[in-house]
Formats: C-alpha cells, sequence, structure tokens
C-alpha cells in the first residue's frame, strides 16, 4: 500500500525547490579550495604565454625584433602581427561587426595593447622574454575625449577603415564615427518639448569603469594535431558563442572545437568578449603542438580586457508646471575605444539603452546615440547589467531629481506622480518597449514607509538649517532611485549575436531511480546555478533537488546557449529548465495513467506525484515513474525519461526596485558616509531568497564602488592612470555599508514559473540611488548635478565649487 | 637560474624542493605542491586571494618568495578541514551563512578569518570588517562573510550564533 502520511506541504518542503534558502551544492568544493579555474589547470607539457604591450596611446610600430626574446632560454616561440597573418589572424571579427588587431599590425591605438606574444616553457620565463621583445614606436597625436573624436582635425584612430563611409550599423558621418544609432519618436518629442511648461537639460557623464572581478580573464589551448581538434578550457561566461566564433575564425570545423568553461571567479560581463589572448594560445598551441596557458595580471585586466559605460549623455526632460513629465531627449556620445568591441546583441550598437524612460509614464521620448574611436581599450562589456541599462537607469533617475527640483518638488513625490500605474501593465513606452508586469507605486509606497520618508525629510530640514547657522559642517542626503531594467535577451526577433538568435536552452535526463542531471546553456560564475536549476526542477518534477545534478560550461555535453550575462539565465535558460520539465512531466502522466489502468486526464497532479482524481491513494511517484519509464512504458512510447528545450522567450522580462539611501557629507572633507541603504526588488517569482539577497548584497556593493569611486581615468597623452589596486577603488569590509532588503512579488505573466531576473538590479538601481543621494546634500546650496565619482576629493571640490569652503 | 633548496611545513607536512630563488610562494603551494585552493587576484598584494597562514600570521603569498619561508609552518585552505573530511567551523559558517558566491576570494577569505579568530576569539562587527579589509570580494558584499566568521566564532566558543538584527 502506498504511504500517504507526509502532506503534500511536507512532501513539498523536503523537494528544497523554488522558494527556500536552500544551501548551495557549490559551496563544498569552494570552501575547501577544491574549486576548479582555470589557472588551476596544469596540462603536461603545458607552455605559458605573456605579452610585450604597448607603453603609448597611440603610435605607429615602426620595428619589432624578437631576437632577444627568442634568444632567452625556455622560450619557445614569439608571435607578432606578421607570424599572425601566416595563418589570416592578425586581425579579428568583434561582436559588435567591427574588426579588431589580435597583436598590433603597424600601429597601436590604446596603451597596453598587445604587441607580441612570447610562449616559453615557464611563466617567469615567457615574462623575461615579454620585456626582451624590442619595439620602435613612433609616437601619434593621442585622443582620449569622446567629444573631440569627431572635430574636423582630430586625429585618425582606424587607419584602415578611415575611408569608410558606411558601418556595421549605417552610414558613418567622420572617420572617428563608429555608428549612430536612434530609437523613439523624434518630431513627437520636439512638439512636446516646443510647449513644455519647464525643461531642463544637463549632460550627465556615467565614467568609464570595469567590471574586475577577482579572477581575471584566462584560458588554456591545446590543439591535438592528430585529431586536428582543439580544447580551450577559459573564463568563458558564454561557452557556445566561444566555439562558434573560435571556428568562424580559425576555420577548425565547430565539431572539433572543445570548449570548456570550469569554475569561474566572478564575471560581471568581463568575460563576454573574446580577447587577443585567447587567439594567441590557440595559435601558440597549434603552432607548437603544445598546450598554452594564458593568464592576464591585474594591470592587464584593468587596462585591456573590456571596459564599461564611457557614455556622455546630454539630456532633456519637459513636464507640465505641476509635475508630468511630457517628454525626454537625449544625445549620448558613446566612447568605444579604439575598436567597437561593444558585447551587445548585434543589431542593438548602444545596447537596450531606449530603455532610458525609465519606471516613467513619458508620452514622447527619443534618443540618438553616437558611437566613436578613442585611443583607449576597446571593450563596452555589460558591467552587471543587461546591454547599457545601467547606464540608462542613471541618466533617467539623475534627470527626475534635476527636474524635481527645478518644480521644487519632493524627488519621491515627484516620481510618485509620474510612474506607470498597475492598471498600465502590460505597459507600450514611447520608445516600443511592452514591460511585462510592474506595481510599481505599491514598491515605492512600501520603501517610503519603511525608512520612514517624512521623517527623514524632516531631520534634513533641521540639519540644513543648522549648517546655515554654522552650527554643523555636515549636509545630509536621501537619495531615492526607481528602476526598471529590461533583462533576458532574448527574444530571437530582437536579438541575436552574430546571426546566433539569443534563446537559450536545457535538456534534462532522469535516471531510472529517479535521480537526473540537468545542463545548461548558460553558465554560472558564482550565480549559484548548480543550487537554483535544481530547485526550479524539484518543484517542476516533484524530485528532490539534491538529486538533481546541474552541469554547464562544457560545450561538447552542454546543450547550445547564448550564457549568462544580462540577467538572462533564469529568464531564458531557467525557462527552458521548465519547459523541459513539463515535457518530462508529460510522458510521466502517460506512464502514469497507464499503470494505474486510467486516462490521462483522470490523474491530477500532487507535489510530487500523480494521483487519480477523487482517489488519492492510488498514485505514482514521480520517482515510481522514472523507474517505469526504463522498463515499462505504454505499447508504441519510447523508454526513457529525457527532454531538451530551446526557448526563444516571447519578451523581455522587466524587473524593477526601489531604493532609498541616506548619507552625511563632511563637506570641509568630502568624506561621505552612507547611514543607511534600503533596496526593495521585485524580480518576480523568487527561486532562491537567500541566493536573492546575496546577489542584492553583492550588486549594491558594486554600485558603491562605482558611485563612490572607479574611474578607469587616463591622461591626455594616453596613459591609463588607474590599472591596479593602488588606483583603482575596489570597497573593503570597513567602507562598504550595511544593506537592508526587502521585496515585491510581481511574477512576469510570460515567463513559464513568473521569474524575472536579480543578479544585476542592484548595480542598475544603485549607482542613481548613491549619486542622487551625494547630490541631495548639496541641493540646498544650490547645486544641480555632481558628476560621479563621488570619491572625498570629488565631494571637496564640489563643496568647494559651492563656496563652502570660503 | 642556479636553483635554492627550500624546506618548510605545509599544513602539517614535511615539504622539500629546489626552487628558483624569485619563485613566489604562491606559485611554490599552487603549481609545485599543487594546493590549488590559494588563488592569484592581483599579484599586488591587495586583494587577498592569495592569503596563507604562515607562522602565526596572515601572509599574502603573491608577495613572498617561497625562500622566505625556508623553515615556516604553513597552512592552506586545503589544511582547515579534519583528516576525517569533518569542515572547519569557519568552512561550515561560509556555507551556512552562504559567505561566498564564485568562491575565489573564499579560501585566502577562510585563511584570514582563521587567524583574525585566534588573535580575537570574539571579535565585534567592526573588528570583523577592519580585520578581512585586507581580502576583496566582489560578490557578496561582505555581509554574509562577517556573519559567516561571527557564526564560526560562535561554534568555537561553544556559544550559540545569534544573527543580529537588521
Amino acid at each position: 500500500m502506498n504511504d500517504q502520511t507526509p502532506t503534500s506541504a511536507q512532501r513539498a518542503e523536503a523537494l528544497q525547490g523554488m522558494g527556500c534558502k536552500r544551501k548551495r551544492v557549490e559551496d563544498i568544493r569552494f570552501v575547501q579550495g577544491k574549486g576548479n579555474y582555470v589557472d588551476d589547470l596544469k596540462l603536461p607539457g603545458m607552455l605559458y604565454g605573456d605579452f610585450t604591450r604597448s607603453p603609448h596611446g597611440h603610435a605607429r610600430v615602426k620595428k619589432i625584433d624578437t631576437s632577444k626574446a627568442a634568444a632567452v632560454p625556455g622560450v619557445v616561440a614569439v608571435l607578432t602581427a606578421e607570424t599572425l597573418k601566416t595563418v589570416n589572424l592578425a586581425w579579428m571579427p568583434t561582436l559588435a561587426g567591427d574588426v579588431q588587431m589580435v597583436l598590433a599590425d603597424g600601429k597601436v591605438l590604446f596603451q597596453n595593447q598587445e604587441v607580441a606574444f612570447v610562449i616559453a616553457e615557464d611563466r617567469y620565463v615567457a615574462a623575461d622574454a615579454a620585456d626582451l621583445v624590442e619595439v620602435e614606436y613612433e609616437a601619434l597625436q593621442v585622443n582620449v575625449d569622446p567629444l573631440k573624436a569627431m572635430a574636423p582635425n582630430a586625429p585618425v584612430i582606424r587607419e584602415d577603415i578611415k575611408d569608410k563611409t558606411d558601418g556595421a550599423h549605417g552610414k558613418r558621418k567622420h572617420y572617428n564615427h563608429v555608428f549612430n544609432w536612434q530609437a523613439g519618436d523624434k518630431a513627437a518629442a520636439d512638439a512636446a518639448f516646443a510647449k513644455a511648461d519647464v525643461t531642463i537639460k544637463e549632460l550627465i557623464v556615467y565614467p568609464r569603469c570595469h567590471p574586475c572581478p577577482l579572477e581575471t580573464c584566462q584560458c588554456v589551448a591545446s590543439f591535438d594535431k592528430v585529431k586536428g581538434e582543439l580544447t580551450l578550457w577559459g573564463t568563458f561566461q558564454a561557452p557556445h558563442v566561444i566555439r562558434t566564433v573560435g571556428s568562424l575564425i580559425s576555420k577548425i570545423p565547430e565539431h572539433k572545437i572543445h570548449v570548456i568553461a570550469p569554475d569561474i571567479g566572478g564575471g560581471f560581463g568581463n568575460k563576454v568578449g573574446a580577447y587577443s589572448g585567447y587567439i594567441c594560445a590557440i595559435v601558440a598551441s597549434i603552432v607548437t603542438g603544445r598546450p598554452v596557458k594564458w593568464v592576464e595580471d591585474r594591470i592587464e585586466n584593468l587596462s585591456t580586457t573590456a571596459f564599461a559605460r564611457d557614455f556622455h549623455m546630454e539630456t532633456e526632460i519637459a513636464a507640465t508646471k505641476d509635475g508630468k513629465v511630457t517628454a525626454l531627449r537625449c544625445y549620448t556620445i558613446a566612447d568605444h575605444g579604439a575598436f567597437d568591441a561593444c558585447a551587445n546583441a548585434t543589431k542593438w550598437p548602444a545596447g537596450l539603452f531606449s530603455i532610458i524612460t525609465g519606471s516613467y509614464d513619458f508620452p514622447a521620448a527619443h534618443v540618438s546615440v553616437d558611437g566613436v574611436y578613442t585611443n583607449k581599450a576597446p571593450g563596452g562589456v555589460a558591467y552587471r547589467c543587461s546591454f547599457r541599462v545601467t547606464e540608462a537607469a542613471y541618466c533617467i533617475e539623475r534627470a527626475m531629481d534635476i527636474m524635481a527640483q527645478k518644480l521644487g518638488m519632493d524627488p519621491a513625490e515627484f516620481r510618485i506622480k509620474n510612474l506607470i500605474r498597475r492598471e498600465q501593465f502590460p505597459y507600450t513606452s514611447a520608445m516600443g518597449w511592452e514591460y511585462d508586469s510592474g506595481d510599481y507605486h505599491t514598491a515605492m509606497t512600501k520603501a517610503m514607509e519603511t525608512v520612514d520618508y517624512k521623517k527623514l525629510r524632516q531631520e534634513q530640514k533641521t540639519k540644513q538649517d543648522a549648517f546655515k547657522r554654522g552650527e554643523t559642517r555636515e549636509v545630509m542626503g536621501i537619495g531615492v532611485a526607481f528602476f526598471t531594467e529590461i533583462v533576458g535577451a532574448g527574444p530571437s526577433r530582437n536579438c541575436d549575436i552574430l546571426g546566433i538568435a539569443m534563446f537559450d536552452s536545457a535538456e534534462i535526463r532522469i535516471h531510472p531511480t529517479g535521480t537526473g542531471i540537468c545542463r545548461l546553456g548558460t553558465k554560472s560564475q558564482g550565480q549559484g546555478h548548480e543550487t537554483t536549476y535544481a530547485q526550479i526542477i524539484a518543484t517542476e518534477l516533484g524530485l528532490p533537488a539534491d538529486n538533481i545534478k546541474v552541469e554547464d560550461g562544457n560545450t561538447d555535453t552542454a546543450p547550445y546557449g547564448l550564457g549568462t550575462y544580462g540577467s538572462r539565465s533564469t529568464p531564458v535558460s531557467g525557462a527552458a529548465t521548465a519547459m523541459a520539465c513539463r515535457k518530462i512531466k508529460a510522458k510521466a502522466q502517460m506512464i502514469a495513467a497507464y499503470q494505474l489502468e486510467v486516462h490521462d486526464d483522470d490523474l491530477e497532479w500532487d507535489v510530487d506525484r500523480f494521483r487519480v482524481k477523487g482517489n488519492p491513494e492510488r498514485f505514482k511517484t514521480m520517482t515510481e515513474l522514472a523507474w517505469a519509464a526504463y522498463n515499462r512504458v505504454p505499447p508504441g512510447m519510447e523508454p526513457g525519461l529525457e527532454a531538451v528545450n530551446y526557448y526563444d522567450p516571447p519578451n523581455f522580462t522587466f524587473p524593477f526596485g526601489a531604493y532609498i539611501c541616506v548619507v552625511d557629507v563632511d563637506v570641509d572633507t568630502g568624506v561621505t558616509k552612507v547611514r543607511r541603504f534600503y533596496a526593495l526588488d521585485d524580480c518576480g517569482t523568487r527561486i532562491n531568497p537567500m541566493i536573492i539577497e546575496g546577489q542584492i548584497h553583492g550588486g549594491l556593493t558594486e554600485a558603491f564602488g562605482i558611485a563612490m569611486g572607479q574611474e578607469i581615468r587616463y591622461d591626455e597623452t594616453g596613459n591609463v592612470l588607474t590599472a591596479s589596486f593602488m588606483d583603482y577603488f575596489l570597497p573593503t569590509a570597513v567602507e562598504t555599508p550595511k544593506w537592508e532588503t526587502d521585496w515585491t512579488t510581481t511574477p512576469s505573466p510570460h515567463h513559464p514559473i513568473g521569474a524575472k531576473g536579480v543578479g544585476e538590479s542592484p548595480n542598475v538601481g544603485g549607482v542613481p540611488c548613491f549619486a542622487n543621494a551625494v547630490n541631495d546634500a548639496f541641493k540646498f546650496l544650490g547645486s544641480t548635478h555632481i558628476p560621479m565619482p563621488h570619491d572625498h576629493w570629488r565631494t571637496w571640490m564640489a563643496a568647494d565649487k559651492l563656496g563652502l569652503h570660503a | 637560474m642556479p636553483k635554492t633548496q627550500v624546506s618548510m611545513k605545509v599544513n602539517g607536512k614535511p615539504v622539500e624542493a629546489l626552487v628558483e630563488p624569485r619563485r613566489l610562494l604562491i606559485h611554490f603551494l599552487r603549481e609545485d605542491l599543487s594546493l590549488t585552493g590559494a588563488h592569484i587576484g592581483c599579484e599586488t598584494t591587495h586583494c587577498g586571494t592569495c592569503t596563507v597562514d604562515l607562522d602565526g600570521k596572515s601572509v599574502k603569498s603573491c608577495t613572498v618568495f617561497a625562500v622566505q619561508a625556508e623553515g615556516a609552518d604553513i597552512r592552506t585552505i586545503e589544511g582547515m578541514a579534519a583528516a576525517d573530511g569533518t569542515l572547519h567551523a569557519l568552512q561550515e559558517g561560509f556555507r551556512e551563512m552562504h559567505g561566498l558566491q564564485c568562491g575565489f576570494c573564499t579560501p585566502g577569505m577562510i585563511l584570514r578569518a582563521y587567524r583574525l579568530l585566534q588573535e580575537n576569539k570574539s571579535p565585534t562587527e567592526e573588528e570583523i570588517r577592519f580585520g578581512i579589509s585586507g581580502n576583496l570580494c566582489r560578490c557578496t558584499g561582505y555581509q554574509n562573510i562577517v556573519k559567516a566568521i561571527q557564526f564560526a566564532a560562535a561554534k568555537l566558543n561553544g556559544v550559540p550564533f545569534q544573527e543580529a538584527a537588521e
């Protein structure tokens, strides 16, 4: 007789499915130092590669002499552009439709650009020899200012395309122009501005920064000459894309390339792109017939592989005098560095920047973005955000504050007045996006009540009065941000990378004993996928999460997918996982009906089993059905219990949140203390609240770093000034504020489990919230916009400019 | 380059090897001894992912030569769990409190916390934050790392762990 004693609720709890704070599976190995990262890999006969890099920001390469380097004992080979030309690999295509030098070909275009690649028996020898490569340069005029890139006399950055009038994204209007991209309705926006009561205009700059995961980019390439096969281990957020791109570039057939992304020590967008180090390691392995390891050091990481932001956004808002927004216009110059190697969906050169109307009901809007070339590193990755979404969020949230100030309204009240209302969802923005779901006013109200917003404003008023009377040198700021993201790229009608639609996948096999394996097209870099995907399966299939192994990163075994970035894992592969489960469940239902000798429709699902309607004592558990799938299936049915799903999402998902931050700024030192930070996130259905909270903490800390101190800075001769941890700010435990997290739950109507993705929300919402808080502190003294980052020095300068040190 | 004989104790076991004088301790541990738990994140002593315990001090092994560890007693993450596989209280605490995500800083962070708790058996939150400020983490925002260390401190002190109200 079947045992029914545990109740449905008890059985559900035992599964550790969606909604529970399941402890992470990954941690068992990580806390014991048994993770398996790329640099841990040691293969017999492995060689090490290291780069000779350009000291110049812009220079002609007159001569490269590798003889001294090649003569160092232990050096096996030295690659230059000339050697790469023999295999047609001196240049490589970028994800953005441009081409990029793998090794300097005639010119260097940014400091630390790769010039030669030395391969040696030992990493010390490789580094020694890289220093001995002699390069003769002729310095050229440098431009690192994107606003000057299209000046008539600006230095020509890209001689290879100087005379091309068409780029990958249409007409080019200057030799340093990459593309122009527009969205929205310019005529409608202009008309609204023409009759607006109140307008604001501000150049809002989101400085260049860097994702900077603690593990740098690295790979091991091993080419088997006998089989003609390449195995490439690497820090890849998108291993399948690397395989396809690798095949297209190297002409090695795709089935003979095995890409393996093992454990990754953080990605944050840095590990989406294809870098010279990968290409050189591959070529080096082909040339030497031995495995070749390339590991970036931190300076190389900060100055060459990827950057983020560098968006210069001239932003205008129009509103009625009682505070209803009527239009938005934004003209942006985007600094793409020396090559357009942005990691965007191919048709979106400015990413999803047209989410710039944010959470507000703008009747009209228009955005125009010009990408330009400068003598800076290429990249343009989405650093913990969907493509260019954090730029958009920072821009609109600063602009809304500036407009509220001009209107004399409280920034929270001004937002409430303009937030999209619940009944407007699904909401089509002036830019054409269909926001799937939202309940913004509930979230905003909850945030304001939790922090007692009114009382904070009263306290601020009291402090401002005291400051004016000279009783204190501290000013208090309250930052409010309400953000909406657009994540889960993406629907194939909008999104592809080099022609491959941005679907994602899951393949699930249930073994006879009721355990199973799930393989995914995404790739965890710390997100905890081994834990959370199993929770989705546990709830969908009624099998304990502990009985499901989750695997990703091996392109030979995982189904094709586009990888993990842009908060796309849960929206896309999470959906694929649920859909694959449903295929399995449908088959299990037929097997159950056969075994119980009833019609399929006479069965109902109960947590972990199919039971006969009206007769709950007659049931088959999923574990029993797994066994049956391998020995007693209905006549004509094929045995086994597995499914694969490639999920092409019908739409993006639109997570949102309300953040409030309180800071105290000492105007004499510029020191800004974050007194309180409250983050309310709505990511739809919550799979693992512990992991969500952890991701919010981490994302807020990254946002804190960006807003309060990070900038990849260049001097006018092209020297990168912030290429080590001495100069590039990463928050330690001491500066990092304590985070308060909260949530509302508004499921996505089109996602199979209603989940929207969460990992990037805190970076998107956090940055403007900090910036608004610092700006809010100085507002009563007549300040309108203080640019990021708000480090002590710059804050002191802002105070000085306001005459506070007179 | 001529090599130098070094001998030291690593995780309780005597180790002898011939190394180049310029070989960094982190490379010696990771590549020569295959103890890959400690990581390399910056090679400039800032990030702390290479932290090991050396003669009773937390040391960033990316800026120590292996020859400087002559005669030293070193403990790495591989030496934290008991011989029977039972996790150290800190390892348990990091998992229980979700004190890690990508796991790259974790071995260094745990080794630093190990020494911190030797120096101060019941640190306050502020003392923990200061005590681990030489170790960077990009994923967690430190809040749960602090809790993980508090959890371990409580366990090692034999008192019940109480999460501070938030």
